[in-house]
């Protein structure tokens, strides 16, 4: 711990101090939405649809429930727009005439007694005119597809076609030669890979308490607080719903319970719902979600589907490639497009590709919608490059190792959107420290061995990629961020920010940066909880953008608190803490406050072309090589992930305890993304939500993670930090899937890999067909035999 | 919470006389609640349809293991860390030491009970197949008496089982003569804890001379009840156990074991899956008797 008295043991970016949060957290005095009750308060519940697609045709109410008791809330009521605001208007706020997908919100309820909601809930009965379904992106794509969603004019830039959310067009190199690429490469080799949905599974279900101010039936003001990721985000859908101002729309983040993308764009639907209620109830209104309307109801991660055909040389160096990624969107729009932007861009990997044509579309399908996830589309696409690569180098005869060393970027090569890697990364010295300490060679010989004579096969498998920090291209400027800090009137400095602290360690690193900066203790730094009626608009806290960009810009108003404070003459040139507090008390009660801020400005070397995708992707990128080893047993056919290693680029690492749990935790889910979690979907529905049907990993499922970083500082962010939130979820897929085909001699392509699929593909007879890797069109017969590197 | 706890009675007396009286008093009225671990997931989902729940879980007289030179009893109120911790059933039936270990978390092996996992006649329940590779004895107790019946013969159908009522289970009797016997237990579930079986086995042997003296086989998951699967027992029950054998004897037990084995298709796997899983369980333990 630093000592205070000892201004030259104040550094405390590099330590890792006490989380600002932990001591409440671990005291049990931490207070979430569900522990807090304001008067009068009354309590909320949602009644869904219980079919995939139709147009609703009555609704009637079981004349055994005392209605008279209950607040009643229909799209009627909306005072505003009937829309939950994302980048269009398509998805309503309560469905009216026609629902798209199971569990859609319909009608609102309240009561002052929430053990009445579940019975009233069910007491509603709603018909419909039952209309087809489509539930998978080839339903969705099919000529002959029912439209279950057209774009409107107003969004034609994003897609003209039926069911089709979005589409982009990526076109790199020379990729008006593919076709003559194509012609005369050594190999074609083509692939096509697929992704489930997977359940986000914070501890805490999404949950508010929404309170509304009326006059003369007009509705004032409204105020909403409860778990989330991005309270501005609500304050916007709260604006178009109440049609009110954005200074009329008030929203406080409590302490939040894990997230993981699931309480970044839901948060606006619960929050608009209570907000209704608490309109017309006249009562501040609580929504909680239990564990199953919370799995059956809120947003997942977008399952996918890559088709590669690439070209290489007999050296094995990619010479062009063709991706065609797709994503299963849901029923709305929500922020799928920028989902797809990410995996598209990501879908290159961190490979030269002389050229390079990535064509992506987002379909519509008759699923509740999927939302944010941790990676954002990037550990789909991912998942199918890195599986890809595997494929490619076994066709070329070469090691998965000197496949990517003979086609990884470099300092000075150029990303597939055109950037050029300024980053002094080495990814050819971080595999080789990858190999080196996962004992891979080693290991691959040993199993090569062993396994023939066991009925356990081993296997060892690696993934290569990198992660890009920050909203992409434009996003930054568009988001236009702002972070103030304020001396408190005991002068201590307060940082002020809507980013939010939902376990990952969002109040601690912005402290430290300004403890840093500041040349004070950890322990002196204060941050405000996000209340937007206090807090500016610093961004939602996605996108692995809060270290990097939020830090900055912390880091750049504790600049400017220090220069104020030492052109007042107060602060001398080498201070200590107590001078700062001097001199801050000396500033108050000469000037009464002191608020410095700090706005987002474009690094000028920063270019992005939003039309044809190319230019400056991210600010910066978080590089990695993951390492996993599994054991297959043949008598259960279940793949168990046995040891996994992750070594990362993530430029200077803030808090060493916070960003090892954070690759820990994202290697986890990534485990039970690879082998465990499975949505089952039944017309829309999703059967399992709950959580002794849905698997995630437990302790007893996961091996010894360890964790390895390597810190380049990079100029963008505080301290040289980059993002390290959403990286550990892209490697752990296609590594284990990786390790699975060493270990069998099974290419599987889909994740999640069940034991049951495992056990089908192991046990199919020779003459119900192969879906064995070999899709391979040799362009030339003289090429040479495959050699089998070890 | 999805159910209104205030629609719900529950008593609790203080003995297990006056339990047994108002469970005879309207039989069928009232239903026993142990540690909790079934009724109360179905209370929290809004799907417990018994409203009037007595309890059991302070009942001390249902929560002891005794041991005699021949026997053990194990009272039906005896939580699974109970069972886990006990230095006897480790030594002599180390197949429900297993059982219990598989059971939910740590947490549900605190409250969950012997004699609830055996009543709630869940097909894939951990603790069953070690009974029935034990051969256990119940003794149901009502106000009319006791009786003591084959564990085998308790399970009727899906979740259907012997019990009248008005009776509980108040203990569980194994007989300690499996000295010799060789062990195998193997739980696959949907993970490697908290999990619900897809297929679990707890099997037991007696070689003497390369000869299966006995064997017994236990199963989870294969039928609509807890299920000894004696027909595969029968096939293997007096052959020659070594080398040259092994690999027929094997294949016999395989196709003996695909006539008796009645897996579903569920939100957990798959008939096929189970099926083949069971008899790769099944040569599993028979090639463990090999080298034991």
């Amino acid at each position: 711990m630093p000592d205070p008295t000892q201004p030259a043991s104040l550094s405390t970016v590099g330590t890792s101090p006490i989380r600002k949060e932990g001591t409440a957290k671990v005291l049990g005095q931490a207070r979430y939405v569900d522990d807090l009750h304001l008067p009068g308060m009354w309590f909320g519940a949602t009644v869904r649809s219980t079919i995939a697609r139709g147009r609703i045709t009555s609704i009637q109410f079981d004349p055994a429930i005392p209605w008279h008791e209950f607040t009643i809330v229909t799209a009627a009521d909306i005072p505003g727009e009937n829309t939950i605001v994302h980048l269009t208007k398509d998805h309503l706020c309560l469905a009216s005439e026609f629902v798209n997908h199971p569990n859609e919100p319909i009608l609102l309820l309240a009561h002052p007694d929430r053990a009445l909601l579940p019975a009233a809930v069910a007491a509603v009965t709603i018909t419909y005119e039952e209309l087809p379904g489509v539930f998978t992106i080839e339903e969705s794509e099919a000529p002959d597809a029912p439209t279950i969603w057209e774009p409107a004019a107003a969004d034609h830039h994003h897609a003209t076609a039926k069911n089709t959310f979005k589409t982009y067009l990526m076109e790199s190199g020379a990729a008006a030669d593919l076709d003559h690429i194509f012609a005369t490469a050594d190999h074609i080799i083509e692939g096509e890979y697929h992704t489930g949905a997977q359940e986000q599974l914070y501890i805490e279900n999404n949950g508010v308490i929404a309170e509304c101010v009326t006059f003369d039936g007009i509705v004032k003001s409204v105020t909403v607080r409860g778990a989330m990721q991005c309270p501005y985000y609500l304050v916007h859908a709260l604006e178009l719903v109440f049609n009110l101002p954005e200074e009329k729309c008030r929203v406080i983040q409590t302490e939040t319970g894990g997230a993981f993308g699931g309480k970044e764009d839901f948060p606006s639907v619960i929050g608009s719902h209570a907000a209704l209620l608490a309109m017309k109830s006249g009562h501040p209104v609580k929504i909680c979600y239990d564990r199953a309307e919370d799995m059956a109801s809120t947003t997942k991660r977008h399952p996918s589907r890559s088709r590669h055909r690439t070209a290489v040389s007999k050296e094995g160096k990619i010479l062009g490639g063709e991706i065609e990624f797709a994503l299963d969107g849901g029923a709305y729009v929500t922020l799928t497009p920028v989902v797809l932007s990410r995996g598209t861009i990501h879908a290159a990997g961190p490979y030269h590709w002389p050229a390079l044509r990535i064509r992506a579309k987002a379909m519509a399908t008759n699923l509740p919608p999927h939302g944010a996830f941790r990676g954002f589309g990037a550990p789909q696409s991912i998942f199918a490059t890195e599986r890809h690569m595997d494929k490619i180098a076994k066709v070329v005869g070469l090691s998965p190792e000197e496949l990517r060393r003979r086609n990884l970027l470099a300092l000075g090569g150029r990303t597939a959107t055109g950037q050029v890697i300024t980053d002094t990364v080495d990814m050819q010295h971080l595999l080789t420290r990858a190999l080196a300490e996962s004992n891979y060679h080693a290991k691959r010989a040993e199993f090569a061995r062993t396994n023939p004579t066991s009925a356990i096969k081993r296997g060892i498998g690696f993934a290569t990629f990198f992660h890009g920090a920050g909203f992409t291209g434009s996003g930054e400027r568009r988001l236009n961020s702002l972070v103030k800090i304020e001396l408190t009137p005991e002068g201590r400095p307060q940082i002020l920010v809507a980013s939010t602290e939902f376990g990952q360690g969002t109040n601690t690193i912005l402290c430290q940066v300004a403890a840093e900066t500041l040349h004070l203790p950890y322990e002196d730094i204060l941050i405000a909880q996000p209340d937007t009626a206090r807090v500016p608009n610093s961004g939602p806290t996605v996108a692995s953008r809060t270290a990097m960009i939020v830090g900055k810009l912390v880091e750049t108003a504790a600049q400017k608190l220090c220069v104020i404070l030492t052109n007042s003459d107060g602060l001398p040139p080498s201070y200590s803490p107590a001078d700062f507090r001097t001199a801050a008390l000396a500033y108050l009660a000469q000037h009464g406050t002191l608020v410095v801020e700090a706005r987002y400005q474009s690094p000028g070397d920063i270019f992005w072309d939003d039309e044809n995708y190319r230019g400056e992707a991210y600010p910066a990128y978080a590089w990695a090589v993951y390492v996993a080893e599994v054991a297959v047993d043949t008598t259960t056919y279940s793949a168990t992930c046995t040891d996994f290693y992750a070594l990362q680029e993530v430029g200077k690492v803030l808090h060493p305890v916070l960003a090892k749990g954070q690759i820990e935790g994202g290697v986890a889910q990534g485990i039970g993304y690879a082998l465990y979690e499975k949505c089952v979907w039944q017309k829309g529905h999703m059967a399992n939500n709950q959580m002794t049907n849905y698997i995630m990993p437990t302790s007893a499922d996961l091996p010894p993670i360890h964790v390895a970083f390597e810190e380049i500082p990079s100029i963008h962010g505080p301290f040289g930090a980059k993002g390290i939130g959403e990286l550990p979820m892209d490697g752990p897929a296609p590594a284990i899937l990786n390790a699975i085909e060493e270990a069998t001699g099974i290419a599987f392509t889909e994740i999640p890999l069940l034991p049951e699929d495992i056990f089908e593909r192991m046990t199919r007879t020779p003459d119900a067909g192969t879906e064995d890797l070999n899709p391979t069109i040799d362009r030339d017969t003289r090429v040479e035999p495959e050699v089998v590197t070890s | 919470m999805r159910s209104n706890a205030s629609h719900y009675d529950l008593i609790a007396p203080a003995t297990l006389d006056a339990v047994l009286e108002i469970l005879a008093a309207e039989p069928g009225h009232y239903t026993p609640i142990a540690g909790g671990t079934e009724i109360m997931v179905a209370l929290g989902a809004g799907r417990l349809a018994q409203k009037n729940l007595v309890s059991i879980n302070q009942i001390k007289e249902l929560r002891f293991i005794e041991t005699t030179p021949s026997q053990l009893i194990i009272g039906s109120g005896t939580t699974f860390t109970d069972i886990r911790n006990s230095a006897i059933i480790q030594s002599d039936f180390p197949l429900l030491t297993q059982a219990a270990s598989w059971t939910g978390s740590i947490a549900n092996q605190n409250r969950g009970t012997l004699g609830g996992n055996i009543v709630n006649g869940s097909p894939a329940a951990d603790s069953p197949p070690a009974l029935l590779a034990y051969e256990a004895t119940l003794t149901l107790i009502s106000t009319r008496g006791t009786r003591q019946m084959p564990y085998a013969d308790f399970h009727l159908g899906y979740k259907k089982t012997a019990l009248a009522p008005d009776e509980l289970i108040q203990s569980i009797t194994l007989k300690r003569i499996f000295t010799g016997y060789i062990p195998y237990a193997r739980k696959v579930g949907t993970r490697n804890a908290q999990a619900i079986s897809k297929v679990a086995i707890a099997a037991l042997a007696l070689i003497q001379d390369d000869t299966l003296e006995d064997i017994r086989i236990g199963a989870a998951s294969l039928r609509d009840r807890p299920s000894r699967l004696t027909a595969t027992e029968r096939t293997l029950r007096g052959q020659t156990i070594t080398q040259d054998t092994i690999v027929t004897l094997i294949s016999q037990a395989r196709a003996t074991l695909t006539t008796e084995a009645h897996p579903i298709d569920d939100i957990r796997s798959t008939a096929k899956y189970r099926a083949a899983v069971a008899a790769n369980l099944l040569e599993e333990f028979l090639h463990s008797l090999m080298n034991p």
